[in-house]
């Protein structure tokens, strides 16, 4: 069970005002807010910590590292990798792609074939792009229906012996589509094909078990699941983590360097070149902690229950469609209402406090296959209440007024 | 009119509302009024480009003068454009070049004007810069 006004109490920001109304804040698929045990960690790191990490020999820097490598710990634990060194930290899900898809551009080769699928965000989509134009590798799309579904059969159509990656969102950010990935990353294996899963979208939503799931990589970024911006993490199972040549040259990663010829650190240290984002990397630990600690069995009832009701009061507005009706989705809702521009209804929202999502949420494809230029999105997180879907509900009443 | 003399008509016209919705309201009835683009310069080079709804602005010598019409697919941008047409429409280049934009602040849209607004209103007011610039070059 959720208390959520006790929770409440732990996001500070949620007691703003916007344009002299109180902050309702739904645009958690893009961020989600940050609580104060996650602040008081940040502020702690850098007013008793603040040291560089792995090569200082003094107090500051023996303790920094220490507290850098639990976080590593706990986010291994959180997704339940084999080794701590198969979690590399990034600076978020972006930068978790492109290290993998610049570090399979020495594994594939002309007439090899990439998957993704149609419901990919562009970070998903471009690098993907990029590493079939370096290496002539063809680029195919699993396709979705009217639902906003992956359909399963083409999937199997598409996969043989050319494939060697599949890349798929677990949750897709546009509609909240939760996709199969247990099922498409046993049929992927079945041709001996690779498959990266953007985790970006569920770790805010349920706890994911990549040895369960025998992923071979999985990305996240802290941020989406009340933690800082700017950091993330790589899981890569091992073997496929010492396949992969490293992705940035700089300190860390190496381990003897002569103008000859470098080698490089072994796991995770080869892909974390430079100073890492240590304070970020920590906090990360700390939102582990404070999303494990409310449970996501928990969070998964309170938002589904938020979802259904949302879904319920929205389709009484005359006009309101909602995009993405997947049987299995998460507290996502893209809706447009009839003969209004989604932009319009953004800001008419923000006149009123709220902050939802308008646009094409980084994801066009989708967009032109619905033939609209974007939607509204409404995104809701364990700290949301019902109450705030009922003001959502009468701010899109307000807008349709003013608007048509 | 000059520039100066139809922004401070603005600033009393919006002078009248007391709350933000009367001033969106009056703001999208304004964009009804707009002077419409001719269809056949509604294309791909004609929009402008920081906004998240589609917004197209053409421009034409009339004498010394420069004349403005525009369309946006959202009402709300299509409001923001048509004040900003009536603001610099039929105005010489020189003046529009030199106008400033402080009005938009007095009529409590300053919101629009922070770089980060989607709806582009800083690339609309460098666009109709720009056809303006364009043509002083070419009166000159």
């Amino acid at each position: 069970m959720i208390n959520v006004n006790k929770i409440r109490e732990d996001f500070p920001i949620l007691n703003r005002e916007v344009n002299g109304k109180p902050l309702i804040y739904f645009d958690n698929a893009a961020t989600s807010q940050t609580p104060k045990q996650v602040i008081d960690v940040i502020v702690d790191y850098y007013s008793n910590y603040n040291a560089n990490i792995h090569r200082g020999v003094h107090t500051l820097s023996q303790e920094a590292t220490d507290l850098y490598e639990e976080a590593r710990l706990k986010i291994q634990k959180h997704f339940n990798a084999k080794h701590s060194y198969e979690i590399i930290l990034t600076s978020g899900t972006t930068h978790g792609i492109n290290l993998v898809a610049n570090g399979f551009s020495s594994l594939i080769k002309k007439g090899d074939e990439v998957l993704v699928s149609a419901l990919e965000h562009h970070s998903n989509i471009v690098p993907w792009q990029m590493l079939c134009e370096r290496t002539g590798a063809t680029l195919k799309v699993i396709p979705m229906n009217d639902n906003g579904e992956l359909i399963m059969s083409e999937y199997e159509a598409l996969l043989s012996e050319k494939t060697k990656l599949v890349f798929v969102n677990h949750i897709s950010n546009a509609l909240g589509t939760i996709n199969p990935i247990k099922q498409m990353i046993e049929m992927a294996h079945k041709v001996g094909a690779a498959v990266l899963v953007d985790g970006a979208q569920s770790c805010p939503h349920l706890k994911s078990d990549v040895q369960e799931l025998d992923v071979d990589f999985y990305v996240t970024s802290a941020h989406k699941m009340c933690g800082p911006t700017g950091v993330g993490m790589l899981y890569g199972k091992e073997e496929w983590l010492n396949k992969l040549p490293p992705y940035q040259g700089g300190g860390e990663m190496i381990d003897q360097v002569t103008f000859e010829k470098t080698t490089y650190a072994g796991l995770p240290h080869k892909f974390e070149a430079g100073t890492p984002n240590i304070c970020g990397g920590i906090a990360f630990g700390a939102a582990v902690d404070y999303m494990n600690a409310i449970g996501f069995e928990n969070i998964a009832s309170y938002e589904h229950e938020l979802l259904e009701y949302a879904t319920q009061q929205l389709l009484k507005i005359e006009g309101l469609k909602i995009y993405g009706t997947a049987k299995e989705k998460t507290s996502v809702i893209s809706f447009n209402v009839e003969g209004i521009h989604p932009y319009d209804i953004g800001t008419i929202l923000d006149k009123l406090g709220i902050a939802v999502r308008t646009g094409h949420h980084c994801a066009q494809p989708i967009m032109d296959f619905f033939k609209i230029p974007g939607t509204v999105r409404a995104s809701f997180a364990f700290y949301n209440t019902k109450e705030e879907i009922d003001a959502l509900v009468e701010g899109v009443k307000t807008a349709k007024m003013m608007l048509s | 009119m000059t520039i100066s003399e139809i922004q401070e008509e603005l600033i009393d016209e919006f002078s009248m509302f007391d709350d933000w919705q009367e001033r969106y309201q009056y703001m999208i009835d304004l964009g009804k009024s707009l002077p419409l683009i001719d269809p056949k310069y509604k294309t791909e080079d004609n929009i402008i480009t920081g906004c998240q709804s589609k917004v197209w602005v053409h421009a034409e010598m009339n004498g010394d003068k420069v004349e403005f019409t525009a369309d946006s697919d959202a009402i709300i941008t299509k409001g923001i454009i048509a004040i900003l047409i009536r603001v610099f429409s039929n105005q010489h280049p020189k003046d529009i070049i030199e106008g400033n934009t402080d009005f938009i602040d007095e009529i409590g849209l300053k919101e629009h004007l922070s770089p980060t607004r989607a709806n582009g209103l800083v690339s609309m007011i460098k666009k109709i810069k720009m056809y303006a610039l364009a043509y002083q070059t070419q009166l000159k």
